[in-house]
């Protein structure tokens, strides 16, 4: 589905990716994990062709995606801040990006699934926080799409709105999705992820299943098996000091 | 690509800015028209104030557009667009709304006294056609501008600024430069140095069209001797054009390079 070679990119003087190759060739759902600032939402953003690499190159579907766009047909975006315009209500922003995009969403399901029913004819200004990303979701979910991009799906949702989301997830692995997620929420990742990919300073550290991950780092759970990464991170950056502030960001919060 | 044109223009119809730039060029023309004594007096009197008017509103509406609606941005980008179609959809959507408030705001009260039936009506139009050019320049210049500066201060200063040189700067060099070299045969350059800057020739266009050398001052002056009326004014409305094609083209090329 994608591969990833070799993608380089720095904005100004930072160098936030360097020389990242990955692929994901099977469906399921993949977890990129990280602490904050390692290159997660610029790794999603170049998939979708947001941010332009400097260097390398990224195929979807064995198609070069430099200056294409109807490749994203083939996929659901759900961004990290829910950003919408203020003045429209819910129901018009999902009328317009259904417009937009044409074909046949599926926002009712959707809708009623997160209890949202109330909200159609409020501004989204109006909204709280929680319930702007439940209209997030529905927004990135509504459309049936092979891949899936959720760039921290469960920030700011209750228990139940989360209930909802890991049965979502798993009902749309079943039917054979590509689905991938960042997310800061460990158990999450154990409940849901197949697969990890773990960046540290713009380099992948590891890649492969959560069992192996686990093994590699004969850790018991995947918190553990992350704070050894991120140990091994510390000592190979302990001369600018960022490995120790990544495990103070992941393990402190 | 009209689409999106759509949504700006729907979005921005309910600004009531709009309605107020409208608003305010409805009540001036009006009170031009039936206090003022008479047509070519008013369209003078109009064309200084469109001159400065419209190239200030169309780069402050284009510059307020573009930081106002990133969100409605990044929300499209995601979605299987063309970028540039994007960027263009939103600055004609801004374009297009200036050019109805300035069409019906003028143009409303020019109708209601009568210009279909006065000698007046292509002096009018020239008029409106200059004010829709400066509109659609200006809201692509602030675009390009905003596009360029992600820090909206910067944006909207840098763009005020284009403007006040346009509108004032470039007329006092121009005539500091006239004055300074005044021994030498100055024609070309002045016909070339109007060329650079919009406002003035609008401004040259439309007086050319009024046929009144008293106002032309020294550049219309020599295009008129130059070129003859209809061939100034073909050669004038094609570098308008221009103006327009530029900041656009801008836009684009600025657009497809960036990072969201």
């Amino acid at each position: 589905m994608i591969t990833i070679e070799k993608l380089q990119k720095s904005f100004g003087k930072l160098e936030v990716l360097k020389g990242i190759s990955l692929e994901f060739q099977r469906p399921g759902i993949t977890a990129i994990l990280g602490p904050n600032g390692s290159g997660k939402t610029t790794l999603i953003k170049s998939i979708l062709g947001m941010a332009l690499p400097d260097k390398g190159r990224i195929c979807f579907q064995g198609e070069d995606i430099k200056g294409g766009w109807a490749y994203r047909r083939q996929i659901d975006y759900l961004p990290q801040i829910a950003r919408f315009p203020e003045n429209l209500a819910v129901k018009e922003l999902l009328r317009m990006i259904q417009d937009l995009r044409g074909g046949q969403p599926d926002a009712e399901r959707l809708i009623r699934l997160f209890a949202l029913e109330g909200y159609l004819d409020k501004r989204l200004g109006t909204l709280s926080g929680g319930t702007r990303q439940k209209v997030n979701l529905v927004l990135s979910l509504m459309y049936d799409s092979p891949l899936l991009i959720l760039d921290e799906p469960t920030s700011g949702l209750d228990p139940l709105a989360m209930l909802h989301l890991k049965e979502l997830l798993r009902q749309e692995k079943e039917r054979g999705k590509y689905i991938l997620i960042t997310t800061h929420i460990m158990s999450f990742v154990e409940e849901v992820a197949d697969e990890v990919v773990f960046l540290l300073e713009g380099h992948i550290h590891f890649q492969g299943s959560l069992r192996e991950l686990k093994e590699k780092y004969a850790a018991s759970s995947l918190e553990r098996a992350i704070a050894s990464i991120l140990q091994e991170g510390k000592l190979a950056f302990s001369s600018n000091g960022h490995g120790e502030k990544a495990a103070k960001l992941v393990l402190g919060g | 690509m009209f689409k999106i044109l759509k949504y700006s223009f729907f979005d921005l119809t309910r600004s009531r800015w709009l309605y107020i730039y409208g608003a305010f060029y409805f009540l001036l023309t009006v009170s031009l028209l039936w206090l003022g004594g008479g047509l070519s007096k008013a369209i003078i009197s109009l064309m200084n104030i469109i001159l400065v008017l419209a190239p200030l509103i169309a780069t402050m509406f284009g510059v307020m557009y573009y930081y106002n609606s990133r969100e409605f941005t990044e929300l499209l980008l995601a979605q299987p667009i063309r970028r540039s179609h994007i960027f263009f959809g939103q600055y004609l959507g801004v374009a297009c709304s200036l050019a109805i408030s300035l069409l019906l705001g003028v143009g409303l009260p020019f109708v209601l006294y009568g210009i279909f039936n006065s000698a007046e009506i292509w002096n009018f139009s020239m008029l409106l056609l200059v004010g829709l050019f400066l509109s659609f320049i200006f809201s692509a210049i602030a675009f390009f501008i905003a596009l360029r500066n992600e820090n909206r201060i910067k944006g909207f200063g840098l763009a005020i600024l284009v403007w006040l040189f346009f509108a004032v700067i470039y007329d006092g060099l121009f005539l500091l430069a006239l004055s300074l070299f005044s021994d030498y045969p100055l024609e070309s350059f002045a016909i070339g140095a109007s060329l650079f800057n919009p406002i003035d020739l609008s401004r040259i266009l439309i007086l050319l069209k009024l046929d009144i050398s008293a106002l032309m001052g020294y550049t219309g002056a020599v295009i008129q001797n130059f070129m003859g009326t209809l061939l100034g004014m073909a050669c004038s409305l094609g570098v308008l054009v221009l103006w327009v094609v530029l900041p656009a083209w801008g836009i684009k090329w600025v657009a497809v390079r960036k990072d969201f």
